[in-house]
């Protein structure tokens, strides 16, 4: 039982003093709070700034609609689907490798793997992820790149494939984990139920564990797609410099983030033309992730919730 | 198809006799985890299409014994089982006994409702079948309705829910979402059914449609119905079997174990002595 005294506050002091404190803490916790919400709309106020002035001189239609990007050249074009091409196209080939293999090992690490065998290997997993990305990229051009040239035809030194692939190595321990703990979360009775109607392991695991997990699964895929979409140093150091039209894997391409470190690491001066193409690709590639995270939100609950 | 709600049965509670058949036998059955012993040396007898209710204390290890009995209980990490159980005289832990298989012949519903929430009420009626995949044969839909019809009649859940079986299974009250699991159970058409407490997370208008339909079920099939609730006991059962500490005191038609009790412990705990 508590002390009535302290329930009916007679004990004015130690009630008394609390508000206060309470009160500096919850400011303190706001404060902190309010760092992070500052900076989000600092940063979206400089790209739509940024942008604005990109837009009055070059217009919107040339962005959407021109289908060259080559805004350091002395007859500079503006259109933006050749980087929207190049980052596809290498963080679509890295979530072929991510999504079916990290999937795969979820499902090994949370469903099959007896305890022991999961306590060492989730660890692991992760230490991959621990990796500065700056190795990977080299790992790509380096190492994966003149592999691949061997069995590849017509492969070029830099390509969007070898960082493609090196990328969805380097976020498959984000799929595996997310998923592992999706899948872990589906309650035991769940399994059970099906092992009670006579179902084998995998039925289990495809029909009814899966398919709980659904939501959970889908956040993990769309979280590493973020990554993938964002990810610079591998595609800067890999994939080259070119902008292009293309979904070929072989040839040189340029990513939106390899285009924003291109320009960065040149010599252009602020308050030009040449340096605000760094924000509207930003804003672009912030407006990209927003999107694919709307749509995933919408996957999420539309998905067959039963039916028949 | 229709399976025609079959006529309330006479509770004969005096089943016990001689002439009915054991369909499940326990054989010196001992089960735990890890070194810690939870059902000790334990022989028991259900017979065939009788009730057979299993009360006792918290953990008196009523609810492991009813896992050995579809072979649940060894999916545990850690989990031991040692002596025999006959399904119609065949031991099911020989060598030649798949477990996945015995569980399509012993069906079991759980303490609470366990619908798979990502499927409708059909979906979920047909889980066992499309799980165990005998619906990939292609079966004719005509045929795979009715399957839904009769497994639900038999539930009882039939006329709540016929106007809506693309409904997810999670939108049911809780009675119905345990109705539901019994259909579901039914749908692979067991020969023996295994409950473990099915009514300890329902109401008591819930609880009674269900000890209802247990009345019901043991026309067809063979029942064992594990119970913290000694009116529910003796309301539902034919027999009726004490556990205390992993072992059988007691097993006897129910209205003798719950009137005149052959062991002073059993006796005890039915008088609210402990427990």
């Amino acid at each position: 039982m508590v002390p009535s005294e302290l329930v009916l506050g007679v004990h004015g002091r130690a009630l008394r003093a609390a508000p206060v404190r309470e009160r500096l803490v919850e400011l303190a916790l706001l404060a902190c709070a309010g760092v992070s919400v500052v900076t989000t709309v600092g940063i979206v106020l400089v790209l739509a700034g940024e942008s604005v002035a990109f837009f009055r001189e070059v217009g919107l239609r040339a962005f959407l609609f021109d289908t060259q990007w080559t805004p350091l050249f002395s007859s500079p074009r503006y259109g933006i689907w050749p980087l929207i091409a190049g980052t596809a196209l290498t963080s679509g080939i890295a979530m072929l490798v991510a999504v079916p293999l990290g999937l795969l090992a979820a499902v090994f690490l949370a469903e099959l793997a007896p305890d022991g065998a999961r306590r060492v290997l989730k660890p692991l997993l992760e230490v991959l992820a621990g990796v500065p990305t700056l190795v990977y990229g080299a790992f790509a051009l380096l190492v994966v790149t003149p592999a691949l040239q061997r069995v590849v035809p017509g492969l070029a030194g830099f390509n969007a494939l070898s960082p493609g692939l090196v990328m969805g190595v380097m976020i498959l321990p984000l799929v595996a984990s997310l998923s592992d703990d999706a899948l872990r979360a589906v309650p035991m009775p769940q399994r059970e139920g099906a092992w009670a109607l006579g179902a084998g392991r995998v039925p289990t695991i495809l029909r009814v564990v899966l398919p709980a997990a659904r939501s959970g699964i889908v956040a993990a895929g769309t979280l590493a797609l973020g990554r993938a979409v964002g990810e610079t140093m591998i595609v800067a150091i890999a994939a080259g410099q070119e902008p292009r039209l293309t979904l070929d894997p072989r040839v040189p391409i340029e990513t939106m983030t390899a285009f924003i470190v291109q320009v960065s690491l040149g010599d252009v001066a602020a308050g030009t033309l040449a340096s605000r193409t760094i924000f509207v690709v930003g804003a672009a590639l912030f407006v990209l992730t927003l999107v694919l995270n709307l749509l995933a939100r919408r996957a999420v609950k539309t998905a067959p919730g039963g039916g028949s | 198809m229709i399976a025609a709600p079959a006529p309330r049965a006479p509770p004969t509670t005096t089943a016990a006799d001689a002439t009915t058949p054991v369909k499940l036998a326990v054989r010196a059955l001992d089960a735990g985890f890890g070194a810690t012993p939870v059902v000790r040396q334990l022989t028991l007898d259900v017979p065939e299409r009788r009730v057979l209710a299993i009360i006792g204390p918290s953990g008196c290890g009523k609810s492991t014994l009813v896992r050995c009995l579809n072979r649940m209980h060894e999916l545990v990490p850690g989990a031991t089982v040692g002596g025999s159980v006959l399904l119609d005289d065949h031991d099911i832990y020989a060598r030649d006994v798949d477990p996945v298989l015995l569980r399509r012949r012993i069906g079991m519903v759980f303490q609470k409702p366990n619908p798979f929430p990502t499927m409708s009420i059909r979906e979920n009626v047909l889980a066992g079948l499309r799980l165990t995949g005998a619906l990939r044969g292609g079966r004719k839909q005509p045929a795979i309705d009715g399957i839904v019809e009769q497994a639900l009649t038999r539930a009882a859940l039939w006329d709540e829910v016929k106007d809506r079986l693309a409904a997810a299974g999670g939108s049911l009250s809780g009675g119905q979402q345990q109705r539901l699991c019994i259909a579901r159970a039914l749908a692979v058409e067991p020969e023996v059914l295994l409950m473990d407490e099915p009514c300890s997370a329902l109401d008591p208008i819930a609880t009674a449609r269900i000890e209802d339909l247990i009345h019901v079920l043991r026309e067809r099939y063979t029942i064992v119905l594990v119970t913290h609730n000694m009116q529910q006991a003796a309301r539902a059962s034919d027999l009726t079997a004490f556990l205390l500490h992993g072992e059988l005191i007691e097993c006897a038609p129910t209205e003798r174990l719950f009137t005149q009790p052959s062991d002073r412990r059993t006796e005890d705990y039915i008088t609210g002595k402990f427990g």
